[in-house]
């Protein structure tokens, strides 16, 4: 069955993304595909590379990218909701005259148009958040 | 056409478990994920309306998010039926459609 996961809460607001990345595990190890993880509101600062939280803590931003890279997950952030939050790639730093970029490897940032095309092109979609 | 609805609040703090039994229908499946599986417990001011809604839906609870918060399963209402991530998976798969009560 095809999936699309829906994430809008951020990686230190509560415990929906941890859920997510359970779920996304789960339906993966049943066979089942995962047609795009697309992350809004706050969820967008799971797309983050430049946090650094203590060693014994989770870091859920490189749980998603090492299993968006593994599985070949196309993941997805809100552009709006990207650019509301400082996060940014290389080409939307550029444009916006900006000095760095933060997106870590396995996330690509796009429009709400590909929430909605995951939910026609997808079975099931699923919302996780707050 | 079978719905499942995932609840992820505790029904002691929000009221999107209220609503959720409020609009769920007849051969629903209900789903207690996160804050919302302290709602499986026995004998709380909560139990009897989840009871009632139990004569014509399936609940379920996400076992992993009962025992991180301390509780055990041998304190749930009967026939409330306890699930792991990959039991989760099959819920969403069986319904035709989902809803999150955010």
């Amino acid at each position: 069955m095809k999936y699309t996961v829906m994430i809008n809460e951020g990686p230190y607001q509560h415990q929906s993304s941890d859920t997510a990345l359970q779920f996304v595990r789960a339906a993966l190890e049943k066979g089942h595909e995962i047609f795009r993880v697309f992350f809004y509101h706050d969820g967008v600062n799971n797309g983050t590379r430049l946090s650094v939280p203590p060693a014994d803590d989770r870091l859920l931003q490189k749980e998603w990218s090492e299993l968006g890279i593994k599985h070949g997950l196309d993941l997805v952030i809100c552009i709006a909701a990207a650019q509301r939050r400082g996060l940014m790639d290389e080409s939307e730093a550029k444009r916006q005259g900006l000095d760095a970029d933060n997106i870590i490897e396995g996330f690509r940032i796009s429009g709400l148009g590909q929430l909605i095309e995951g939910g026609i092109q997808s079975d099931r979609t699923i919302v996780f958040g707050d | 056409m079978a719905m499942l609805h995932i609840v992820n609040k505790s029904p002691f703090e929000k009221v999107t478990f209220d609503s959720c039994l409020g609009h769920a229908s007849a051969g629903d499946s209900i789903l207690m994920i996160e804050d919302a599986a302290v709602g499986a417990i026995d004998g709380t001011a909560f139990a009897d309306k989840l009871k009632a809604a139990m004569a014509d839906k399936s609940i379920y609870v996400l076992a992993g998010d009962l025992t991180a918060r301390g509780l055990s399963e041998d304190r749930i209402i009967d026939g409330i039926k306890t699930v792991d991530y990959a039991g989760f998976v099959d819920l969403t798969a069986d319904n035709e459609t989902t809803q999150s009560w955010l």
